[in-house]
This record gives structure tokens, sequence and C-alpha cells, in this order.
């Protein structure tokens, strides 16, 4: 009970993402400028939303390695809709670019819960063929800025109180999630099916829909993520976002949720999102060799994973205190 | 078999030899077979070799191909061309060595062969022509930079992945003439991966790190897309000139916001002209493809061959806010 109330690795988290930062101020003062921190957050939005739909999937013990190309083929529909179609106004592309993706989620979903195929092994297949079905319909060709419309990928990038909408949209989805996991009956399914499958279904919890329910949030997210990213980088094609499941994966590892399922936060996912992000942006900027960057940013999810499995490890409960004292 | 097929593809050939200058009057067919028909790029080098045929009066082009880039596809034509005894092949292939056994039977009936743009086995062809050389290229992106930068300035590179051939060997070229461009100092070399969002990260950690830079070479078709956007986000359009190796279909935008000045890319145009002339020279004018070889190409100089029968066109060529709107829908 006393964990609860004290979220030690998230502490432990944001303190790591404060040391960092520090150490980044110490060879690149401007890093923590507020207008830099504030482009590093809106830069890592997109994999803050992601992280967020990975979190409920990997709670319920799944996996979803299908969400960049899902982000992928969602990016080049609502791309290749703008081309056909410039004057449709932007909320009516945001409801395809949630719906589209909530759909892709739900086929991963059903075929996780009705065929009882291993998520890893479902995912790893609907990932490549999102990723054919974006090259069967764009030809393999690009969307670029001077076909899109200055509506759509203006967007993201309006800005409301100084921050972009792309930002906003990270901090929306983050209150919709705290309330969710903390407040409402599905959020809570997600922890019990995750923590003991067998317990949950004796109190009522259908274990598959649960699960389907979590590929479903994912998709819906990569979804609106896809249509986000593409008009954020005004260009669409084939291999938008390749390999950044393995990072969405990588932020909700750092932020503690467990692979074994039922252990987890929001808060945890956005700490983990943002210590990748932060390491991302400031790679760049304090010049440190290319080639020590991949060695760098791998050695950080190993270190955080390998402090999150000695945290996370159950120490051995005593029930009888008599037999501990006389031993 | 041998000497048999042998003696009667010499007598052929020879016979072929003697014809060709009886046939001068009618029509020179050069065939030009390329990856897939309907593709922009393709369809622009059509256009160059109609512009070469007029110039020399007496051919006629065959615009040909797969309606898929497949080298089976691109068999089946060559053999219908091979049916139609046209004079010469000129071809960009949709693979190296598949489709040799069926040039070769083509070069033993007295066709000519070439390939360009991509190219075919040495034993399948007469000659390659290559778009641009890395030389060139090296060069090229440089001089992209300095011409906007008369009393020089700071420039970066943003190139592919660490790993990436061409991109190196083209940096390592530039690095070697980098004397010819007085004051034009380069920063850094940072690696996008070929990702619109790392290319755009680490363009934009390069404005950061050096405030004064004026210009970011990209010589990869993601880098110098995202490169652009990434100016256009922080404000410095005017400041910071984005330039390099792109498409002008994906490159219009960047040009239109003025984030980019000015970049690179082969001229299919120039490239269906050039390989009509070679095809022309190679058919007609009985000039052997040989190392050391130089053939004319009409406007666009001559083509020196190398020890594997290869030969570079010209610099890649310019395009800018003047032709943008000519290209961006070729390719």
């Amino acid at each position: 009970m006393s964990m609860r109330s004290i979220p030690v690795r998230e502490l432990i988290l944001g303190g790591a993402i404060l040391v960092l930062l520090a150490l980044i101020a110490g060879r690149f003062p401007d890093f923590v400028a507020p207008g830099n921190l504030a482009n590093v957050f809106n830069d890592t939005a997109p994999l803050i939303i992601l992280a967020l739909g990975q979190m409920v999937v990997i709670m319920t013990r799944c996996i979803d390695l299908s969400v960049a190309a899902n982000l992928a083929l969602t990016g080049m529909v609502v791309a290749m809709l703008n081309v056909a179609v410039p004057w449709l106004p932007i909320p009516v592309i945001l409801a395809i670019a949630v719906l589209l993706g909530a759909l892709m989620g739900a086929v991963n979903g059903l075929l996780v819960w009705k065929l009882a195929i291993p998520p890893i092994v479902v995912t790893l297949g609907t990932m490549t063929i999102f990723r054919g079905i974006i090259f069967l319909i764009s030809d393999g060709k690009w969307v670029n800025s001077h076909e899109m419309s200055p509506a759509f990928t203006g967007f993201p990038r309006a800005e409301i109180f100084g921050l972009p909408v792309l930002s906003w949209t990270a901090i929306a989805a983050i209150l919709v999630f705290a309330v969710m996991m903390a407040r409402t009956p599905l959020g809570r399914s997600f922890f019990a099916v995750g923590g003991n499958p067998h317990a949950a279904v004796y109190t009522g919890i259908d274990v598959g829909k649960t699960q389907f329910l979590a590929f479903v949030l994912s998709g819906a997210l990569a979804g609106l993520t896809g249509y986000l990213w593409v008009a954020r980088y005004a260009v669409a094609y084939v291999d938008i976002a390749g390999g950044f499941e393995l990072e969405v994966v990588a932020a909700c590892v750092i932020g503690g949720i467990s692979i074994a399922g039922g252990v987890g936060s929001v808060a945890g996912a956005v700490l983990g999102a943002i210590f990748l992000g932060v390491v991302k942006n400031a790679l760049p900027v304090v010049n440190i060799s290319p080639f020590w960057q991949l060695a760098i940013s791998g050695s950080a999810i190993l270190i955080a994973v390998a402090f999150n499995a000695r945290a996370g490890r159950a120490k051995g409960r005593i029930i009888l205190k008599s037999a501990e004292a006389t031993s | 078999m041998n000497i048999l097929t042998k003696a009667l593809t010499t007598a052929a050939m020879a016979a072929a030899l003697f014809a060709a200058p009886a046939n001068a009057a009618d029509d020179v067919r050069i065939a030009l077979v390329v990856k897939a028909l309907g593709i922009g790029f393709f369809e622009a080098a059509a256009k160059g070799a109609e512009e070469a045929a007029e110039e020399l009066g007496n051919v006629e082009i065959i615009y040909t191909g797969p309606t898929d880039t497949t080298a089976e596809g691109q068999i089946e034509v060559i053999n219908s061309l091979i049916a139609q005894r046209v004079d010469a092949i000129a071809i960009s292939s949709n693979d190296t060595d598949a489709l040799v056994p069926a040039l070769k039977r083509a070069m033993q009936r007295g066709i000519t062969v070439i390939s360009w743009d991509s190219g075919v086995a040495p034993e399948g062809r007469q000659l390659h022509l290559n778009p641009s050389s890395n030389a060139l290229i090296g060069n090229m992106i440089v001089k992209l930079a300095a011409d906007h930068l008369p009393d020089g300035g700071d420039v970066a590179l943003l190139s592919a992945t660490t790993t990436s051939t061409n991109q190196n060997i083209w940096m390592e070229e530039m690095n070697k003439v980098l004397g010819d461009y007085p004051g034009i100092n380069v920063v850094a070399t940072v690696y996008g991966d070929d990702l619109a969002d790392k290319s755009y990260r680490e363009a934009t950690g390069l404005m950061q790190s050096y405030p004064d830079l004026d210009a970011i070479i990209a010589p990869t078709s993601v880098g110098i897309v995202a490169a652009a956007q990434a100016v256009v986000d922080a404000g410095k359009v005017g400041q910071v000139n984005v330039t390099g190796l792109g498409l002008p279909s994906e490159m219009a935008g960047a040009i239109e916001s003025g984030a980019s000045k000015s970049f690179a890319i082969w001229n299919p145009i120039d490239l269906g002209y050039s390989a009509t002339m070679l095809a022309y020279e190679l058919s007609q004018n009985g000039i052997e493809a040989e190392e050391g070889a130089e053939i004319p190409m009409g406007r666009m100089g001559t083509l020196t061959l190398d020890d594997k029968n290869e030969g570079a066109m010209a610099d890649p060529f310019i395009y800018d806010a003047s032709n943008i709107d000519d290209f961006k829908s070729v390719f």
C-alpha cells in the first residue's frame, strides 16, 4: 500500500531526467532554455502518445509491434486523401485517422482475442502487412509538402498559448489516460488482466475482450499520430517512422511498465518517453560522434531496464514473524 | 554447333555491316527501353530521345518497356525488339545480370546495345552511360552551397547513415576539391539515417550548435527534404540555405518556401538525349566502344569510356526557382 502512495520509480526516473538535463546544460547551456525545452517536448509528443497506447497493451501481457506501420499507413492514407480532396476540413481528417488506426488495432486485437495467436506474432505480421499496403496504395511514391494543403500541414504547428497543437495533443492524451487508468472500470481491468488473468476472470472481466480494447486504443492513438507525423514533417512515404515501434516499447520499458504485465503507470510511460526524447534531442547538440550515439541510446535503455528489474523484484514475504525472530 | 553457329553469326554480322550503308536512307530505329512505362522520369528521358532523333534527322525512336519494373517484362520487350530487327537498344535495366542472355542474343544479331541510368553487366552491353560520376557529384554539392556564399561561410553536411557507401564516397570527393572554394568551412557532418524525423532533429541540432550556419548540404533525398522543413520551422529561411541532391517533385515545396535556393540531380531529358546519340554513333558511324574511346553525344559533349566501358554524362543538373515548375511533375 505504501508503495502506491509514493511512486518511487517515477521519482527516480524524473530525477534521472533532471540529472541528464544538468549534464547536457554543462556542455550546451542553451539546451535548457525554456523555449528549447518546449521544442524538445513537442518533438517527443508523438512518442508520448504512442507510449500511452503501448502501455495499456503491455499491461495486458501483450505487445503491439505494428504501431509504427499503423502510423505510416494512416499517415499515407490521410496525405493521399488531402491531395485528392484538399478542402476536407481538419476535424474530418482527424476522425478518419483515429478510426482507421482503431480499425487496424482492432484487427490485431481480434486475432489475439478470437484466434489466440501470440500478440508478438500477430503484430509482427500486421506490421509487415501495413507497410505492404502503403506500398500498394502509393505505388512507392512520396506525397510531398507542396501537394499538401496549408491547413493540413499547419494544424500540428498552430500555436495555442505558446505551445503547438502537437504538444497539446500529447497533454490531452496524458490527461485522458490518467483519468481512464485511475477512475474507470476499463482502466482498472487493464491492471487486473495483466496482474492475474485467472483472478480477473473470476471477477467477471473478459480477458480477451480487454486485450482487444487495449489494441484498439493503441491503434487509435497510432492513427492520430500518423496524421500529426505526416503533417509535421510534411512528407509521406513507405518508410516513415521505420523502427519507431522499438522506441515506443523502449519508452514503456524505461518507464517501468512490466513486460510481464499488470505493472505500470501513465507517469512512467510519459517520463520514459521524455527520457528518450531528451537523449535523442541532446545527442546532436552535445557534439558526440555519431558512431557513439547508438551505443549511448542503447546503454541508457539497458541501464534503465536493469534498474527496473532490480527494483521490481518481489521481495520474499515473511509469513511467520516469530520464526524469523528465532532464526 | 559451335563452329557452325559462330560462322553463321559472323556471316550474319558481316552481312549486317555491309548492309548498313544501304539502309542508311531508311530510318534508323533506336529502341529506348525503360524500367517501366508510366514513370515521369522515363517519360522525360523519352522526350530527350525525341529531341536527339529530330537533330539526327533519320532516326525513329521506339519508346517501350514493361508495365511493371521486372526483369522478365524487359526480357519479353527485348525479344520482341529483336524480332522487329531494330538497329539499337538503349536500356535502363531492372536487373544487372538477368537481362544479359537476351541482350547478348540481340548483339549477336547485329543490334547495338547500350545501357544507361541503371546498368547491365559488361558482357550484356557495349557501353554504359552513367548520369554522372562520384567526382562530379562531390564537386557539385559544395559548388551548390558556395554559389550562394560569395564571401564564404559555414556549411554542414547532413548524410544518410554512417555506413552508406555512396554518401561517403561523395563526401570524400567533396573534401578533395574543397580547396577550390576558399572561405567555405565544413563545420560538421551529421547523420539522419534516411529517416525524416531523425534528419529533421539533426538539422535542428545543427542550427542550434552553429548559430552562424549558412548552409546545410544533404546529398540524400530524405535528408534534404527534412532539413528544408526544419529550416522553415526554425524560422531561418534566408539565413540557412538547404542544398544537395534531391528530386524536383519532392523539393518543389522547399524551393517555393525559399528554404532551398537550388539543388541538383541528373536531368532525365539530357540522359535520354545522350543515350540516343551514343546508340546512333555506335550503330551507324562504326565507332567501337573500348577503353579510352571518346564518343560524341551532340550538345552534351563527348563520353569518355573507362576500363569497364562506362562513362559519365555530365555534372548533375541544377534545379532552382526558374525551372522547378517544369520538372516537379516529371520526377
